[in-house]
């Protein structure tokens, strides 16, 4: 099977132009004859489905938090990029096109990103229009920062809660809408399946988590933006609620799922600190501009300080290892994410990690607060320091940070194409939950950037051309597989009701974690992926055997919620360890220890890998069909990354 | 840490409820207060009993999700939010009471949580500039004062939690419905809907069965972020101003 991109062919800045223009259109009055359905409200989703009702299309949006306005963007910090070049700093379309793809370690389309950058500009324009308060000079024009990856100050902000004020932002366009009548919401409700009729999306069922109803909504399209699924390891920065079933039910219904295995770990988040921990929490990135990372120089003083002996203050100069700087003297602190992370992981692999738990490394400030003053330092980071302080009970004013990577956004997930469409037509894919732009590895601030971009301005040209293709028939859900696919999450709600058996769901979920980020996360090995795709099977059997559930479907029931989702995720997680496995190279996020250059950096095998790897389900205890969309560079010359 | 936990149990929004008491061993200081709660509803389940229903999700005190009344306060001792709250703020042996958000307008759905939707139909009223999709200026076109552009940012830091509604003894939505009004009163891109929005929005408040505000500032001191109650006067000012000389017509 070949997978088509549909990438416009032509010039790479003319492609998103031609193509818009030989998108069929819905004539107006038309419009109000098509029903689209929008899974999720984040960035991608709010987006989407104020556009869509804008044009006239009829909207139903769903979410499982108790108003859109919750959804995980809400949590994104940092800020959004945007090729504005305000700055006269250089940027343009075309660099901030170059940096994605050679952030994203060349494995992602040139077509599709640079249509990215190209509408990024208009992301800005939209959101000020709707009252985003970003921030501003005093002259006031907007302030702009700059980001890891890039060279110029192309992120835009509101405080240290970006994805906050962008998500209000969609929040307020999709609530006008709603008042208008043309879009109709469903919090607090949770969709089950998909509903695929002679190979077109037609509809979903719903679960309603506070009566417990399973429901039928038809459509002429369907929108999955339903976020990332770094969740299946458990502890991650992501929201109590993100998860992979939306996605997972579509791909099980025909949707490919590309490139699992690429997921970024952010290396500056707040360490474990005990058995109990339900998530984690990101300390931004900036830090690494005044901050000292470090460990021990030996194993033993490490031992010291883990047994309380010592501490971090009481190590002499010679006694500590400043490992970035000492491994790479040009970019010290400052190199990307991905190599942050694994040098963290590597020094304390080695024993040389500082707290209770062996996995953490120090983020010292003590250097910087000598030579900027307190003051300076406490304007700079004042309120992550305070946030620190909040959840660990130390204050880092006195006591170096401690920071250990976490896992923080997928970039693998449902594969699109061009249109954002799925392998399942009138399927769509926006956000954090399609495989889209980032490639192999996410640069800051990228992300809130593609989901208001998929929103705003792609699928509202996309799915138009698809719907002018389509009848203006009425649809509704009287047409059998609806009942089927119904009675199917009925059952499959019923069986897991009825197992019984004596563990809580987070147990499973928790040992699925621990797999995952031994195995699947940093850094990954033959073995070791062997290994955990064993272990991951047997855990799979032991849910369905001895999960213990609560209640009734009838009801709010957030472990039936909760376990419906950990089903999935055993499933998806299988997917990723096949994923990692077949890629025999390294990439941004996705390090396999057989293929690194002599002096430990990742090795990427351009012959051979330059594909997005799409997944394709076969059926269930079938190993999944792997089809290939080979990537072809025509404008940017792939080179290694280095950062020494 | 050994604590006992008074908690509201309901069934559903029909139950009469009351508190149930737990014993709650194994609370280390360095557990978030849901992390607390985690743990307590494993035991639960093992035991082969409901678990304790409390909304959350970011866990990060930014979604606005958390929603406790812990022993006579939203969100407990500190100002921060549920989910920002830990152990070490208590003390060994403590007795603590957990309660949902009380207040007419947000009627309790199970446990703990309770249904807040009319804070998404307050915005709905009006909480918005109307343009669409496209077809808007550059955004440099229009600048805006460094203080003005701060001003409206402190506005709209809410997270609609609802803590100043549950914090009120009139259960008054006026701080979470001025926080708006004052963003989009402030920036000139609310400029052409100011009056009508103030009107809309308060009608929608009172139309949800909020009660009104007698200047006690509860709600204030118990925001998680720190909403001031000048958004309160400004609100006020838009809507006066706003009913002598409506666009609502
Ligand atoms: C702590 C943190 C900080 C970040 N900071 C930045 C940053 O500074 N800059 C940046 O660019 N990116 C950042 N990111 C990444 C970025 O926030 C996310 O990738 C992005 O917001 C995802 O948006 P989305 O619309 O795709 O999905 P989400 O915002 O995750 O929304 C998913 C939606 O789908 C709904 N949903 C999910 N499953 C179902 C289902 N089965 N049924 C019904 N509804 C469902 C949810 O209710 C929700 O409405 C950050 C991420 C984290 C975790
Ligand atoms: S869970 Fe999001 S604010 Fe507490």
């Amino acid at each position: 099977m070949i997978l088509d991109s549909k990438i416009p062919a032509g010039p790479l800045a003319e492609k998103w132009t031609k193509h818009k223009f030989s998108s069929k259109l819905v004539n107006p009055a038309n419009k109000r004859k098509y029903d689209v359905i929008v899974v999720g409200t984040g960035l991608a989703g709010a987006s989407a489905a104020a556009s869509l009702a804008e044009l006239g299309y009829n909207v139903k949006a769903f979410c499982f938090q108790d108003s859109p306005r919750r959804a995980h963007s809400i949590a994104a910090q940092g800020g959004i990029n945007a090729a504005k070049n305000y700055q006269n700093d250089g940027d343009s379309i075309y660099r901030l096109f170059y940096d994605t793809i050679k952030g994203g370690d060349y494995r992602a389309r040139e077509g599709n990103v640079y249509r990215l950058a190209e509408v990024s500009v208009k992301i800005i324009d939209q959101c000020v229009a709707q009252g985003v308060p970003f921030a501003r000079e005093y002259g006031g024009l907007l302030a702009n920062r700059s980001f890891g990856g890039a060279q110029v100050s192309r992120t835009f902000y509101a405080r240290g809660q970006t994805g906050q004020q962008l998500l209000l932002g969609a929040y307020s366009a999709l609530s006008r809408q709603v008042a208008n009548g043309k879009v109709k919401l469903f919090p607090r409700t949770e969709m089950m399946d998909v509903v695929v009729i002679d190979g077109h999306a037609k509809g979903i069922v719903t679960r309603n988590l506070i009566t417990g109803a399973i429901e039928t909504h038809a459509a002429h399209a369907v929108l999955l933006c339903t976020g990332g699924y770094g969740n299946v390891f458990f502890l991650s920065t992501n929201a109590m609620g993100s998860n992979v079933t939306a996605a997972w039910r579509a791909h099980k219904r025909g949707a490919f799922f590309a490139n699992p295995c690429f997921t970024q770990i952010h290396p500056t988040c707040i360490p474990v600190s005990g058995d109990h921990q339900s998530k984690l929490t990101l300390m931004s990135e900036s830090l690494r501009n005044d901050g000292r990372v470090w460990v021990p120089a030996t194993q033993e003083i490490a031992e010291k300080l883990r047994k309380g002996q010592i501490k971090a203050n009481d190590i002499k100069e010679e006694d500590r290892d400043y490992f970035l700087e000492r491994k790479y003297p040009s970019f010290g602190n400052l190199v990307p994410r991905d190599v942050a992370s694994r040098n963290a992981k590597y020094v304390c692999d080695e024993g040389r990690g500082v707290n209770e738990t062996g996995e953490a490394v120090y983020l010292d400030f003590r250097d910087a607060i000598n030579r900027d003053t307190r003051k300076i330092i406490e304007q700079k980071y004042g309120n992550l320091f305070e946030m620190y302080k909040q959840i660990t009970g130390e204050d880092p004013y006195d006591m170096p940070m401690m920071i250990y990577p976490a896992v923080h956004y997928t970039m693998g997930g449902l594969w699109v194409d061009y249109n954002l469409m799925t392998t399942v037509p009138g399927l769509y894919a926006l956000g954090e939950a399609n495989f889209s732009e980032h490639g192999a590895n996410r640069l800051g601030a990228s992300a809130l950037m593609q989901g208001l971009a998929d929103g705003y301005f792609v699928v509202p040209y996309t799915v138009g051309d698809y719907l002018a293709q389509l009848a203006p028939k009425q649809v509704d859900d009287t047409h059998p597989e609806f009942a089927k696919v119904k009675e199917e999450v009925q059952s499959r709600i019923n069986t897991l009701l009825n197992i019984n058996g004596t563990k809580p769901v987070d147990y499973f979920h928790k040992r699925l974690g621990k797999i995952m980020w031994n195995e699947c996360g940093m850094a990954r090995t033959t073995e070791g992926l062997k290994g955990a795709k064993a272990e991951i099977q047997a855990l799979k059997k032991e849910f369905w055997s001895n999960v213990k559930l609560m209640g009734t479907n009838e009801e709010l029931n957030q472990t039936l919620e909760k376990a419906n989702r950990v089903a999935d995720f055993l499933e998806l997680g299988e997917l990723m360890v096949d994923d990692a496995l077949n890629r025999n190279e390294s990439c941004g996020g996705h390090f396999r220890e057989e293929y690194q250059t002599p002096d430990g950096e990742a090795l990427r095998d351009d012959e051979n890998y330059a594909y997005v790897a799409a997944w394709k389900y076969l059926g269930e205890g079938q190993e999944e069909e792997l089809v290939k969309e080979e990537l072809v560079f025509e404008n940017v010359k792939l080179t290694q990354r280095s950062y020494k | 840490m050994k604590l006992t936990l008074k908690i509201w149990r309901q069934k559903n929004t029909s139950d009469k409820g009351g508190f149930v008491t737990y014993v709650a061993d194994h609370v280390s200081k360095d557990m978030s207060f849901l992390e607390m709660l985690d743990v307590l509803n494993d035991q639960l389940t093992e035991r082969g009993e409901d678990p304790v229903h409390f909304d959350h999700d970011c866990r990060e005190g930014i979604c606005g999700m958390c929603s406790l009344y812990i022993n006579g306060k939203p969100h407990g001792p500190l100002q921060t939010t549920t989910c920002q709250l830990h152990m070490r703020s208590f003390s060994d042996g403590e007795t603590i009471t957990i309660e949902p958000w009380r207040a007419k307008a947000f009627p309790v759905l199970k446990d703990l949580v309770v249904n807040r939707s009319a804070f998404d139909r307050i915005i709905q009223a009006g909480g918005y500039v109307s343009i669409n999709t496209g077809g808007v200026p550059d955004a440099n076109e229009i600048p805006i004062s460094k203080t003005i552009a701060d001003l409206a940012m402190d506005a709209a830091q809410c997270i609609g939690c609802g803590a100043c509604v549950a914090a009120c003894k009139n259960a008054s939505a006026m701080l979470f419905t001025s926080a708006k009004i004052s963003q989009l009163a402030l920036l000139p891109q609310g400029q052409v809907e100011r009056k009508s929005r103030a009107e809309n929005m308060v009608a929608q408040m009172d139309e949800e069965g909020f009660g009104a505000c007698t200047n006690t500032g509860a709600c204030e001191a118990e925001c998680p972020k720190g909403i001031s109650i000048t958004n309160i006067a400004r609100m006020n000012r838009e809507y006066f101003s706003a009913v002598v000389s409506s666009d609502n017509m």
